[in-house]
């Protein structure tokens, strides 16, 4: 698996989108450090970024890679290797490459700006690790999708949509759901709603770091007491361990039975 | 001839007549109490260090009591201390301790009742109940003093310097920390309070009510439970106080219920759940203040009309407006900084050539489901935003600041320094 790990992800290296993505994100952070010269609002700045970016770019990039190295994944099936070695193997080889991208992207513009100024690592870390999951997550939902439909429009649309549902239609779904239902205590609705999403979850998680007070505002104390708690935190965090589990598992589970 | 000289002497030196009483623990005068009884009028009682536990010490006459390196003075069974009638009473360089609470009566380490020009100047009160109960009071002054108690439980805590029926009073320079309200106004006009510090007091960090023309400068609010409310008032005047991180459930930098006529001016509201609430605040006039980083900058309820808001900063407020009305403003705002415009000055005359709609869609929505606060800063709600400020529905479609600022104003404030 370590092997197969390491050519898919040699592979990636040497297709540079990796390093595009790196250039990406260190070029976004430190434009944002530059202008705002604030680590703070640069955090706020780049919460849509991760939040919507890194699980678009990871829900693309997993189904393009996955459709273009179909002839490699054939080759290496005629090996005598694990099924659950070969795709597992691709799969950690690309979110890995995405995932470093993303996190030195971010990061290095920091270090460099903590050498002059004090830098809050707390928010920063939970900034890193939310973008990383979310590729982890969206990258295994995408190649979960291509993995069942064989047809590459199909796929690609499929998975595009999936990213679209998260991302925006289940926000509107639950702003209407809360609205409709405003004469109930929705408190906990909503905080079983926000667990269902992992761009949900990881942009409340970061929110309840920046805008402390409006959330400690009537109704945010309850997501305030809830999130706040180090029992929130790691509730939240392995809430997003299993949303990146179970597609994990799912490819697993399909690549055994599926015929190529 | 010489005869007259004499009686002149004799009657100018009257005032040197006044004794002084020397009060310590193996003194003659070993009580305080005592040399309160045994004085006359305008004598001075100065009391050594030491510690004293003695209560209810009624002053009827105008007297001067000094205190040398802050002589403790516990109280007896918990009792108020001095009881103040006459007029003319100064208390200086004493520290009040121990009074403890009652539910039937209002116990202070200084309790004015009726008298006149009381000065209580450089006194520390550690755990009074209430520290200074002014009641029917003209011209007194409460100055550098420090009062401190360590309450839990609102309902069994008191305030540290509470005003009751006086006129001109002057309250300058006290720190207060720990009471039920740091500074309590009710019916007490024409009064001067600045340079106080009001810190993390149970419930508000400065409460009036029926208060009419105050001047309120200098003052700074901290992490008090529920902020600063000041009710049924009006002419009243604030300028250059600081509100700062009043977080919490129903906490307010500054809330104005029927507050009237007044003016909030070079103030500075930093880091509070709501900056300034309005309910009926009616001609206030809201001019140069800082509103940087809350979570609302400015709630202002429907009832609230004819307030004019200009030349203010807002700064990185997660809201910047909100107002429960969906129909028409009666306010005006104008010549404000927004740290979200994003509009353009095409003439450079350093006014936005878009007008500006500080109110978001988002910031109605959750006045009707309080529960969306969970999709702040959700891809689908900036969405909206966006929409909205195009085609306005939700939001009062005159209420705009028709001249935003481009550049930050300098507005003087303390921000600058912090």
């Amino acid at each position: 698996m370590l092997k197969i790990l390491k050519y898919s992800f040699y592979d990636l290296l040497r297709s540079k989108w990796t390093l595009i993505y790196f250039l990406f994100f260190l070029l976004i952070t430190q434009g944002l450090l530059y202008i705002t010269g604030d680590e703070a609002k640069t955090i706020v700045g780049l919460l849509n970024v991760v939040v919507i970016l890194c699980p678009l770019i990871a829900t693309v990039f997993g189904t393009v890679n996955f459709y273009n190295s179909r002839e490699f994944t054939e080759l290496l099936l005629a090996q005598p290797l694990k099924r659950r070695d070969i795709f597992i193997g691709q799969y950690l080889g690309m979110t890995l490459s995405l995932s470093i991208g993303y996190f030195l992207g971010v990061l290095i513009p920091f270090v460099i700006h903590s050498i002059t100024y004090t830098v809050d690592y707390s928010v920063l870390s939970i900034l890193l690790f939310v973008g990383v999951f979310l590729t982890f997550i969206f990258s295994a939902l995408s190649f979960l999708i291509s993995l069942i439909t064989d047809n590459k429009i199909k796929g690609f649309g499929l998975s595009i949509l999936t990213w679209l549902l998260l991302a925006l239609v289940y926000d509107g779904m639950q702003l209407f759901l809360l609205s409709m239902l405003d004469n109930y205590p929705l408190e906990k609705i909503s905080l079983v709603m926000t667990f269902l999403n992992p761009i949900d979850l990881s942009r409340v998680m970061l929110m309840l770091k920046l805008d402390m007070s409006a959330l400690l505002g009537y109704t945010g104390a309850v997501f305030n007491k809830f999130f706040g708690s180090s029992f929130g935190y790691a509730i939240s965090l392995s809430a997003l361990l299993i949303w990146t589990v179970i597609p994990v598992y799912f490819i697993n589970r399909i690549s055994m039975k599926k015929d190529f | 001839m010489i005869r007259l000289v004499y009686i002149l002497l004799i009657v100018l030196s009257f005032p040197v007549l006044a004794d002084t009483h020397i009060v310590c623990s193996d003194c003659h005068i070993g009580k305080v109490s005592n040399a309160v009884d045994m004085s006359e009028r305008g004598d001075t009682i100065i009391i050594k260090s030491g510690v004293y536990t003695e209560s209810l010490i009624e002053i009827d006459k105008p007297l001067t009591i000094i205190g040398e390196n802050f002589p403790k003075i516990k109280a007896k069974n918990g009792e108020k201390i001095f009881h103040i009638i006459g007029d003319s009473v100064t208390i200086t360089g004493l520290e009040f301790m121990e009074v403890t609470r009652s539910f039937t009566e209002d116990r202070a380490a200084i309790n004015i009742q009726g008298g006149d020009y009381i000065s209580i100047i450089n006194n520390r009160f550690t755990n009074t109940f209430f520290g200074i109960y002014i009641a029917k009071s003209i011209g007194t002054k409460v100055i550098d003093n420090r009062l401190i108690s360590n309450n839990r439980i609102e309902m069994n805590s008191a305030n540290a310097i509470h005003a009751w029926s006086s006129k001109k009073l002057t309250v300058e320079n006290n720190y207060v920390e720990g009471h039920r309200d740091g500074l309590y106004f009710e019916f007490c006009d024409n009064s001067i309070i600045k340079n106080n510090h009001s810190y993390r007091n149970l419930r508000y960090g400065l409460h009036f009510m029926f208060s009419d023309n105050n001047k309120y400068k200098n003052n700074i609010f901290e992490e008090n439970g529920a902020g600063v409310a000041v009710m049924y008032s009006h002419h009243i005047e604030m300028y250059k106080n600081q509100f700062l991180n009043n977080w919490g459930q129903s906490s307010y930098g500054l809330l104005l219920k029927e507050i009237k006529d007044s003016k909030i001016h070079y103030n500075l509201f930093k880091g509070n759940t709501k900056g300034i609430y309005g309910e009926s605040a009616i001609r206030i006039n809201i001019f140069h203040n800082d509103f940087v980083q809350n979570g609302w900058a400015m709630q202002m309820m429907g009832s609230s009309e004819q307030d004019t808001i200009s030349h203010n900063n807002f700064i990185q407020n997660t809201f910047n407006v909100s107002t429960n009305q969906n129909a028409k403003n009666y306010n005006i705002y104008e010549k404000n900084y927004w740290s979200d415009y994003n509009g353009y000055d095409l003439d450079k005359d350093g006014i936005g050539d878009v007008p500006h709609r500080p109110v978001k869609f988002f910031s109605q929505v959750l006045g009707y489901t309080p529960e969306a606060i969970i999709l702040l800063r959700s891809f689908f709600i900036e969405l909206l935003n966006f929409i909205e400020n195009i085609v306005p529905v939700l939001t009062p479609e005159n209420l705009k600041d028709l001249q935003p600022m481009v550049k930050q104003i300098d507005n003087d404030t303390v921000s600058k320094h912090i």
